[in-house]
């Protein structure tokens, strides 16, 4: 049988990054084809040339053995293809209908918008595939679960048979993974393939037909999911038997350094974000929390490091009071913050790496006497951060954009951990990067745990945090449903948690006596 | 994308009661601003004078009058009650709609007062407004054609300048207004693929691509008016677009004067208004234009050129700003002088703003910052004691304050003024 | 990239990225210092001879004298354009600089009325660039810290009206006190006239082009109202302000008809302060980060709505002293529209400039010179002053669009961003 879709020989070079080297991949009719690898392996690139936002240097496509060169999103519609970006290409202010229509409009005398009409027919399609949303209703108005099903139905609506879904999981919670799972499993029913692209194990496990690695830009080999295991994936991705468990030498826990007492805290819209959230981190051990994202995390860091109000409750940082204080004094007393978002928080990417090294200490001695900028001192604090902590740069002046992701993570963990701290608040701290660099970030944090510095680590990888951490709080809608012990903290148990199931139910679905909470 | 609205989030805060009460007290300021500022000097049984027909007309309505205190008082009243309901239970999304009404009321007891125990035309005066509003409406379509397809345009003035100078010139050549019409929108047009050219193929900064245009423009308009229009009057003496009464609808009494008896240019600014309106909202051509300035990246991956999209919007809003431009050589003085416009074509970007970014919301805010405009020439000869410096002022004031959001938040389109980057 | 000199155990981490990262450091980029002239320096430069060039094809469109040339034959036709364009930016030249055989006449003659005449040019081209530099470091001053300051024009003009007040209306002060107070007082004027579009964006996300846009035409009606009303000359019919008393005169250096005064060198100075205080000072660190990416500033600890306003405030008091600067060195009274579109021209300053007070001198005396030149070629040469105008937008255009220049002379694209101007549109 002709495969509906077949890539050979894909190559894509970007300015010293050879993004996809010579790839081939088959995609049968009704199939779910999953492609695995880590961030920056190549993945988005292969499908961006498949859907036509880039072109390939070399290679050719064929769908239902016909050759065909793919210019433009257009030319990939034509051809049957859809994609479901990573970032929805949704217009909020646009109607379900609209977003769908959208340059496939339903029109009367050639022109005039026939919104009913396009309305029926995203009805029906919602009805036939089990995707349930108002035609009428606004996209800004609807949860994230919800879009993801808009972006379906505007594939279907261009009666798309190849669907590529570009890491579909990654905003969802793990009750809209299933149902995200089962549409998936009745648009192979019906005839359409998908191609499903993740860099998490267990899903691509539970849902492929077919799953092909991909690895530094080529393709590393095809398993079937039965032949295969987490283990098996995860040395295919990165190369060689990953090392799932990081030595870590018992915590000794001190004193409380962080006190946190039932928080209230609200998001942008003013909607309740942290609802009554309680616990401590003691110095000499890492708290982790755990959670899928949107479930109140990152508005709990902020609030803890001064950079969103809180409505009630209590922050003690070394006994002192902080609730509401400014950053700067929250800074002083001790802590370290590496922010979830790097780029936009974290850098002045167009500052020179030296500026950036001491972005939370420019108005301090020695670098800064009075008002006057020490600009000597500071490229010398600078060349000596760069030497300790492995910034490869080419030289203190460069402009942090001109660094990689990784490197630039490094800037941030250099200035946070070279100052004296008590406190370390870590949000996300690898997400994106290399594992290489994966690594090299998890021992910095270790060894401030060793020389007894609290902290406190927010990570929507539920492995990081099993990794790391030495209790484990789990936050789900905004509140703490538990705090577990690292010996209790299965990644099963904790799934479960994370999924809203209460946690004497999930004791007993795993088969396990219940556990103080504490 | 920051909605992540989950089922879970409770809404802490619906309305916010600030402006609830903001607003309130607004009204009530507003009610007694009418008596604190308008009744002191006022006799008991003075009357004001509206003219209701012009001099012209074939049928003369009998002027209205109205006795001025009880008016005023009047107005006040209901302001002040309006105030009361907003501070005790609040209109909800009415708020905005009662906000129009007590302003209105003010500024009609502010005419009461002025015109009291004199005469003051209304028909004349509303006929004024509505050729002042003319290029400020124009100006404020051409913007948000560009806007809402992602191109902030802050060179409508000189594109409006350029169109009044070469609509002159040509239409003094070929002694034809049309064809120096024609002109001056064909070189709106070019100004404008310029800015289009720097800031969609070059991602210029686009308030420093209109910087550009505005500085060329009165470069190129003075240089032009100086070494030939000035020297050579010949060059300097188009014909003009006289008032065309539309038979039978310039009769209506109030009405006709009022709308149909005008120049050609407001008639063509209320066919833009509608068609634009319906293009941009109903039809497909519309509703891709929106979504390039909304999220051109969205509109890329289904197939929508963004770029020509934005090509094509830029080029059709300097046509009509070429157009507006032709307003005040061939529809007004018959002749071009060196920076004529006068800031006509900020003011549109602000009845724009005003109104939204949408065709009628910039037409009423046209229609009221000619209103000030209309007014103001006309204080003097009522003898009324405020400068009317102040009353134009007042457009600008009334700009910043929507800007600020008081009066409900002005909503740009999403990617407005973001040079989009295809990878 | 770092060779591992230190001696420490294999890191695992370290190994792994080198096999893993294929996006690890760039490749060491030649500094470009080294190599001529640097491409912040080189694209103004070519921008500024492009747009002479097209200011010069703009001259030989515009004038009959090659039409009539070419009428009468082709050779004919090139001379008239070679003419036209040689007498054109000779008068300019010499206008702006001064003619060298006058200057040498002069100084022979011994004459001192006759030396000050022929030098005047130049000098004079030092008092056009004056405020220049003062509106363009205010526009500079807004674009480091991430504002967009399109209102220089009303802040100018509010500086020269409180100047123009304080220098009329004290009397019988001496000239060491009067001086600074109507420079203060002019400086004041455009703060305030900063200040409010800075705190409306700080505290309402109000654009600040369109709000300072708004505050210019706000200014204008003021001075309108206040030259016809509380501050007109008295006996005068036209809108004037009355004579600024001379203890608020900015010294002239040489008598008449050389107005070359002590503004010159406040300028340079303010333009040295500005320097130091951006980038010598945690204030202008502060600055620069709230400018380059608030976020990161908030994270820091800066306070983002302070620098804002701060940052506004700053410039409009920079505008406010070209203000006072033009009525307390040159006018010594304050008539109405007397502003020849500054704002829009020091926007072209700060770009031409990159932003850099050094920059900003040397585009101000610049577009001073031709300025002043221009003045003189429309007598000489019939092309009229305007036509600098024309040269300004293209020059401004180039800046803005290197991507032209560099096609147009064949440059290579820089590795590292532009990273220009961060202002995005009204949005959000």
């Amino acid at each position: 049988m002709t495969p509906i879709l077949e890539l050979r020989g894909i190559t894509k070079r970007f300015p010293g990054v050879l993004a996809n080297d010579h790839i081939n991949l088959t995609l049968e009719k009704g199939q779910i084809h999953a492609l695995l690898g880590e961030n920056g392996a190549g993945k988005t690139t292969l499908m961006n040339i498949l859907y036509g936002l880039y072109q390939p240097d070399e290679g050719e496509i064929f769908i239902n053995g016909q050759k065909v060169t793919i210019h433009s999103p257009a030319d990939a519609i034509a051809q049957g293809i859809g994609m479901v970006h990573q970032h929805f290409m949704l217009i909020p202010v646009f109607t379900v209908t609209e977003n769908v229509m959208l340059g496939e409009e339903s029109t009367r005398f050639d022109g005039f918008l026939d919104r009913d009409q396009a309305a029926a027919r995203v009805r029906t399609i919602s009805e036939q595939y089990g995707l349930a949303v108002d035609p009428y209703a606004y996209v800004k108005d609807l949860p994230v679960g919800v879009q993801q099903r808009v972006e379906i139905i505007k594939l279907l609506y261009r009666k798309a048979d190849i669907l590529i879904l570009d890491e579909p999981t990654a905003v969802l919670t793990p009750q809209e993974v299933e149902e995200l799972f089962d549409i998936m499993r009745s648009l192979v029913e019906q005839g359409k393939s998908i191609i499903f692209i993740s860099h998490k194990l267990r899903e691509v496990l539970e849902i492929a037909d077919l799953i092909t690695v991909i690895r530094r830009g080529r393709v590393v080999g095809s398993v079937r999911p039965e032949e295969a295991d987490q283990y098996r994936l995860a040395s295919m991705m990165v190369g060689r038997e990953v090392q799932l468990e990081l030595e870590r030498p018992p915590s000794e826990p001190g004193e409380p350094v962080l006190e946190v007492e039932n928080l209230l805290v609200t998001d942008e819209l003013g909607q309740l974000a942290v609802d009554h959230v309680s616990f401590d981190v003691h110095s000499g051990e890492i708290l982790g929390i755990a959670g899928v994202q949107g479930n109140g995390q990152t508005e709990l860091i902020e609030a803890i490091t001064g950079h969103r109000h809180i409505l009630e409750g209590r922050v003690r940082l070394l006994g002192q009071d902080v609730t509401n204080a400014p950053p700067r004094v929250i800074t002083e007393l001790g802590t370290g913050y590496i922010p979830e978002d790097r780029q936009r928080d974290g850098l002045v990417l167009a500052f020179p790496v030296m500026d950036n090294l001491i972005l939370r200490t420019y108005y301090k001695p020695p670098f800064a006497r009075g008002r006057r900028m020490e600009w000597e001192t500071i490229r010398q604090h600078a060349e000596a951060l760069v030497k300790q902590y492995d910034i490869r740069t080419p030289s203190a002046l460069t402009l942090c954009s001109a660094l990689s992701g990784g490197n630039q993570q490094k800037v941030i963990v250099a200035r946070e951990l070279s100052r004296p701290i008590r406190l370390l608040v870590a949000a996300q701290p690898t997400r994106g990067l290399d594992v290489g660099s994966i690594e090299y970030i998890h021992q910095q944090i270790l060894e401030k745990r060793s020389q007894g510095v609290a902290v406190l680590l927010a990570s929507t990888e539920l492995d990081e945090i099993l990794q790391l951490s030495d209790r484990v709080a789990v936050m789900y809608r905004g509140q703490i449903v538990a705090i577990v012990p690292a010996a209790e903290a299965t990644k099963d148990y904790i799934g479960l948690l994370m999924a809203g199931v209460p946690p004497e139910e999930a004791r007993q679905r795993i088969g396990r006596k219940p556990v103080e909470i504490g | 994308m920051a909605t992540t609205t989950s089922a879970f989030h409770r809404k802490i805060e619906v309305v916010s009661p600030t402006r609830q009460r903001v607003m309130g007290i607004l009204f009530i300021l507003l009610g007694l601003a009418l008596v604190f500022f308008f009744t002191p000097g006022l006799s008991q049984g003075q009357v004001t004078t509206f003219g209701l027909s012009l001099a012209t007309s074939d049928i003369q309505l009998p002027p209205w009058q109205v006795h001025t205190l009880p008016t005023l008082y009047g107005l006040a009243v209901v302001s002040a009650i309006l105030g009361g309901i907003q501070l005790a239970r609040g209109f909800g999304r009415y708020t905005n709609w009662v906000l129009g009404l007590v302003v209105g009321f003010f500024i009609f007891g502010f005419l009461v007062w002025a015109a009291a125990g004199k005469s003051l035309n209304l028909v004349g005066m509303l006929n004024t407004t509505l050729s002042r509003s003319v290029p400020i409406t124009l100006g404020a379509l051409s913007g948000i054609l560009c806007e809402r397809s992602g191109v902030v345009n802050i060179a409508i003035e000189g594109m409006m300048l350029t169109g009044a100078m070469v609509s002159a010139l040509v239409g003094s050549i070929t002694q034809n207004a049309w064809i120096g019409l024609l002109a001056a929108i064909f070189a709106g047009a070019l100004l404008a693929l310029i800015h289009a050219v720097l800031s969609i193929k070059y991602k210029t900064n686009q308030i420093v691509s209109g910087t550009v245009i505005n500085i060329f423009a009165t470069g190129l308009t003075s240089y032009i008016s100086a070494k030939f229009l000035q020297v050579n009057q010949a060059l300097n003496n188009p014909p003009t677009f006289g008032g065309t009464p539309i038979p039978l609808l310039s009769e209506v009494p109030i009405l006709g004067p009022v709308l149909f008896n005008n120049s050609i240019f407001v008639y063509v600014m209320f066919v833009l208004l509608i068609v634009l309106n319906i293009a941009l909202f109903q039809t497909r051509w519309g509703l891709r234009l929106r979504a390039v300035g909304e999220h051109p990246k969205a509109a890329d991956t289904l197939g929508i050129d963004v770029f020509k999209t934005r090509y094509m919007a830029v080029i059709l809003g300097g046509m009509v700003a070429g157009f507006a431009g032709g307003y005040f050589t061939l529809g007004s003085a018959g002749r071009f002088d060196e920076v004529m416009t006068a800031g006509r074509g900020f003011i549109g970007l602000a009845a724009m703003i005003f109104g939204n970014w949408n065709p009628f919301g910039a037409f009423g805010a046209g229609l009221l910052f000619g209103f000030a405009d209309a007014l103001a020439s006309r204080l003097a000869i009522l003898g009324v004691a405020i400068p009317s410096q102040f009353l134009l002022m007042a457009p600008y004031i009334a700009t910043m304050i929507v800007l600020a959001g008081v009066i409900g938040r002005a909503r740009p389109p999403a990617a407005d003024g973001i040079p989009y980057e295809k990878e | 990239m770092n060779p591992e000199k230190t001696p420490q155990p294999p890191d695992f981490g370290k190994l792994v990225l080198e096999e893993i990262n294929h996006e690890a450091a760039p490749p060491p980029q030649p500094e470009r210092r080294k190599r001529g002239i640097p491409q912040s320096v080189l694209i103004p430069l070519l921008a500024v001879l492009t747009g002479l060039i097209f200011g010069a094809i703009f001259i030989i469109l515009t004038s009959q004298e090659v039409y009539n040339g070419f009428g009468q034959s082709f050779g004919a036709g090139l001379t008239a354009m070679w003419d036209v364009v040689a007498r054109s930016y000779t008068a300019l030249f010499t206008g702006a600089l001064g003619d060298p055989v006058r200057m040498i006449n002069a100084l022979q003659s011994g004459n001192a009325l006759e030396i000050r005449r022929a030098f005047n040019p130049f000098l004079e081209s030092l008092v056009t660039s004056t405020p220049y530099i003062f509106a363009g470091l205010a526009v500079a001053l807004g674009f480091r810290a991430g504002v967009f300051n399109i209102g220089a024009e009303g802040q100018l003009f509010m500086g020269a009206i409180t100047a123009t007040y304080v220098g009329y209306k004290l009397v019988g002060l001496p000239m060491i006190i009067h001086l600074p107070l109507a420079l203060l007082a002019g400086a004041l004027g455009g703060a305030i006239w900063g200040f409010i579009p800075g705190w409306l964006k700080a505290k309402t996300g109000g654009h600040e082009v369109i709000n300072t846009i708004m505050m210019n035409y706000i200014a204008f009606r003021l001075s309108e109202w206040l030259l016809t009303g509380p501050m007109k000359r008295p006996g005068s019919y036209n809108p004037v302000s009355p004579e600024i008393q001379p203890s608020a005169w900015l010294p002239r250096f040489f008598e008449d008809p050389i107005r070359f005064h002590l503004g010159f060198f406040l300028a340079l100075g303010m333009a040295y302060v500005v320097y130091w205080f951006l980038f010598k000072t945690t204030w202008g660190f502060e600055l620069r980060t709230v400018g380059s990416n608030p976020y990161g500033a908030k994270y820091a600890g800066m306070d983002v709505t302070k620098n804002t306003v701060l940052a506004m405030t700053l410039s409009g008091a920079l505008a406010g002293l070209a203000g006072a600067n033009e009525v307390l060195g040159v006018n010594h009274s304050l008539a109405m529209a007397f502003s020849s579109g500054y704002g829009f021209d020091s926007i072209a300053l700060a770009l031409l400039g990159n932003n850099h007070p050094v920059g900003v001198v040397l585009a101000s005396l610049l577009f001073g010179t031709l300025r002043n030149g221009a003045t003189s070629m429309q007598l000489s040469a019939n092309v009229p002053n305007d036509i600098i105008s024309v040269l300004q937008a293209v020059i401004l255009a180039f800046i803005a669009a290197p991507a032209i220049i560099r096609s147009l002379y064949r440059l290579r694209k820089p590795a590292e961003g532009e990273g220009m101007i961060t202002i995005k549109g009204w949005g959000g």
